[in-house]
């Protein structure tokens, strides 16, 4: 039962930074437009699915709560104002897609709550991947921290990462769906955020050998870990060839691959601790009887439901955007 | 009052999850109706059923879309401001929250959408059975909500080792019989949230001159439907205050606004309760009454807030105001339904334009009792935030400063305040572009995820 619910929240947590990570990369994007024909078509290129993307935000959250809710009460409490401001920014650029096309004035607003929102959530994220890597305080299974734990150079840095990451695999899911100048555009920008995902990663590297974390320890004894970062630089490497190549569909697979491998390492390098080094899966793991609850009826039934649904709504949104097409 | 985090977060919630119940009681109670018009549309093939039809599942797509994002930051916040009850019943509440989420994106994946996009696409029965199945879904949601609060009012089926509630009996938490008064109650309401929110429209089109045959159909059935549930309602009322007199009595007492034990106790019509000196200024009460209601009896002791240490009672004022304007809406809704349907089977309703002008204004009154319904039963089960189990005050998160909750509740208002102004300007452009233009609508192949947006098309009538 444990196994299956860190499963499916590894899954979706997954699914999620894959899916809304490109959504958000756009909406990044956005703020780099300079036309209102190109802003369109960015709005248009994820517009049908955005919201199905952030529903794994949430069955993230609430699997957390009923699986492991000792993970849930610790973190979303220690990451209270991250938190915040990353909904604050999720909900204002949900209702930015909406809203846009119906403002009668003052389109500007709309734009920066889409560019800003998207901007901010992505930001947050990354920050609090970073604190959990950095590591957070805990004591004998309590959290001993503050308000203002999560706050580091080290986890504002990887806030940085993460929107250049997120930007990457916008600009992928663009080189998809688009055409003419903006594909074009999107071709030219995956170079540059590649190398300054890179550039932001490296630094990482390097802050976090010169504070001697302690993940780096568990490199040193698990050195079959180095297969997912070796994984991410061959699917660095075709993304470069592919590019050069102007392959359409490859980068989104190969970035998201790369990001894949991210996250094996990430998990892979902390298990079995959900928290890192502070509480473990099975000490967060709520009572048999409630994961048995869950698993029964959500889990076994409208959990495969949840994912052939995805999987077919892509399938019917499939294919080229154009400029045109306002989505609306 | 001292401002601390505690009463920031508690602000926050009652801010936050007022502004949300809004919308989805509105959308339960609007599911229901269009199944049930869609039945009728099917038996009788009116094509007014169908505009009505139309008209109606477009505004339902707004204050669909309005519920979920306004969800989310529900499903957050137990987390962020409780996180000492979100770790203790997490178990507990979790899964039951965790099966609402799963069951409303259910209900949002696989029907929702063939409401909205495929009525040319499915034969007649399946696009039916799809209307009832956004219902189910709706009315699912709303089950384990209940499940979840009721098991917070009156906490079952589970013990507590070392420091963590473990489940034991997850048919005592589902079957709490408490649930079965709460959840009908909460969802009849929301059904008159639907068929008031429906005949207001259709006398609003009446007193403008305007879509005759579609305000008709509106203003006849909303009201005869409300006639019919009302008492339906004031029923599982008494049953709610049932349960709140034998397992709560501390809240009983607030709502009754009774200091003292009394044999036999009278009913306090309104008064000023004074928490100081424990008694009520300007009381109007009924002798007798008292007792007839809470124990069906001439003679019965009913009890009194005094009896219990003033550290575990409720702020009396609330639950007593609040319960009093409930039962006041509840009386003028049931005196507007009964009256308007008197009138439409004498064949002169429309006529009646004091009653068009009563039945338009009263829009708000099912809202208005569903929100003060609510401040009665969780501001009555102060101080604590499971009942009898853990105190509000323990279950807040330790480490939250005074300055941080303020943010967070500033940050709320303003995103709020925004998406509700835009939510409501565009409801009311729908409404008043009204029900005519909706059959020219051009079949929508694109964008099945795309609720709001359809409030755009239909405003300019496209």
């Amino acid at each position: 039962m444990i196994n299956f619910w860190v499963s499916v929240l590894a899954l979706s947590i997954l699914l999620y930074v894959l899916l809304d990570g490109f959504d958000l990369g756009i909406g990044i994007l956005y703020g780099l437009a300079r036309t209102d024909r190109t802003r369109r078509a960015l709005m248009s290129a994820v517009a049908p699915v955005w919201d199905g993307n952030e529903t794994w935000l949430i069955v993230s959250g609430v699997v957390l709560w009923g699986a492991f809710p000792i993970v849930y009460a610790t973190l979303f409490s220690a990451f209270y104002l991250p938190l915040l401001f990353m909904l604050a920014g999720l909900v204002l650029r949900g209702v930015a897609f909406e809203f846009r096309n119906k403002a009668r004035h003052l389109p500007w607003v709309w734009d920066t709550a889409f560019a800003g929102g998207s901007l901010v959530a992505a930001f947050m994220q990354g920050t609090m991947v970073g604190a959990l890597v950095h590591g957070l305080p805990i004591l004998n299974g309590n959290y001993a921290g503050g308000e203002f734990s999560w706050l580091s150079p080290f986890s504002l840095l990887c806030g940085a990462g993460l929107c250049f990451g997120y930007a990457l695999l916008g600009a992928c899911w663009l080189v998809r769906k688009s055409e003419g100048d903006i594909q074009n555009n999107c071709f030219r920008l995956i170079p540059t955020l590649s190398l300054a995902s890179l550039a932001v990663l490296a630094v990482v590297l390097l802050l976090a050998l010169s504070e001697n974390l302690r993940v780096l320890g568990r490199w040193v004894e698990r050195p079959y870990l180095f297969s997912f970062p070796l994984l991410g630089i061959v699917a660095g490497v075709a993304l470069v060839l592919s590019v050069r190549r102007r392959f359409e569909r490859t980068p989104f697979y190969l970035v998201a691959a790369t990001f894949s491998a991210a996250f094996g390492t990430f998990a892979v390098s902390f298990w079995p601790y959900i928290i890192p080094f502070g509480i473990t899966i099975d000490e967060a793991a709520a009572p048999h009887s409630s994961l048995a609850f869950m698993f029964w009826g959500e889990g076994l039934f409208v959990l495969p439901l949840m994912l052939a649904y995805t999987a077919i709504s892509y399938r019917v949104f499939r294919g080229k955007v154009g400029a045109n097409s306002v989505y609306h | 009052m001292h401002v601390t985090a505690l009463l920031l977060s508690r602000l926050q919630f009652a801010f936050t999850i007022s502004f949300h119940i809004i919308f989805p009681s509105f959308t339960i109670g609007v599911a229901a109706w269009l199944t049930f018009l869609e039945i009728l549309y099917q038996a009788t093939g009116r094509p007014t059923y169908r505009v009505v039809f139309e008209f109606w599942l477009k505004i339902f797509a707004v204050a669909f879309g309005i519920g979920v994002v306004t969800g989310i930051v529900m499903a957050f916040q137990f987390g962020m401001n409780w996180s000492v009850l979100a770790r203790l019943a997490g178990p507990i509440q979790g899964p039951l929250i965790s099966y609402e989420t799963f069951s409303a994106f259910f209900l949002e994946a696989s029907f929702f959408g063939i409401l909205l996009f495929a009525r040319s696409r499915v034969p007649p029965w399946f696009y039916l059975i799809s209307t009832a199945m956004v219902a189910l879904g709706t009315t699912l949601s709303a089950y384990w909500i209940m499940v979840n609060n009721s098991w917070m009012q009156v906490p079952t089926g589970y013990v507590v080792a070392n420091g963590v509630f473990t489940p034991t009996s997850w048919m005592r938490i589902l079957f709490n019989p408490v649930v079965w008064v709460r959840f009908p109650h909460m969802l009849l309401a929301s059904y008159l949230a639907g068929t008031f929110s429906v005949a207001a429209t259709g006398a609003w089109y009446v007193l403008r001159r305007e879509f005759n045959a579609e305000a008709r159909v509106m203003l006849h059935m909303g009201l005869y439907l409300a006639a019919m549930l009302l008492p339906i309602q004031l029923f599982f009322g008494h049953m709610v205050g049932g349960y709140v007199h034998d397992r709560q009595p501390v809240k009983f007492a607030a709502i009754e606004g009774r200091w003292h034990d009394e044999q036999p106790a009278s009913e306090i019509l309104i008064a000023l309760p004074d928490s100081t000196s424990e008694t009520n200024r300007y009381e109007i009460k009924v002798p007798v009454l008292g007792s007839l209601i809470g124990s069906l009896s001439f003679h019965s002791k009913e009890v009194g807030l005094t009896d219990f240490p003033r550290a575990d009672r409720p702020p009396m004022a609330v639950p007593f105001f609040a319960f009093r304007i409930m039962v006041g809406c509840g009386i003028a809704m049931l005196l507007i339904a009964w009256l308007g349907t008197y009138l439409s089977r004498k064949g002169r309703l429309e006529q009646n334009r004091v009653l068009m002008w009563l039945t338009f204004l009263s829009f708000p009154l099912p809202f208005i009792a569903i929100l003060t319904g609510w401040f009665t039963a969780e501001v009555g089960r102060q101080p604590w935030t499971i009942y009898g189990v853990l105190r509000t005050g323990d279950a807040v998160t330790p480490i939250l400063t005074t300055s941080t909750a303020l943010i967070s509740l500033l940050v709320y208002c303003v995103v709020y305040i925004v998406i509700g102004t835009f939510g409501a300007l565009f409801i009311y452009r729908m409404l008043l572009a009204g029900p005519g233009s909706v059959l020219t609508l051009p079949p929508v192949a694109s964008f099945p995820r795309q609720p709001m947006s359809l409030a755009d098309d239909f405003a300019h009538g496209k």
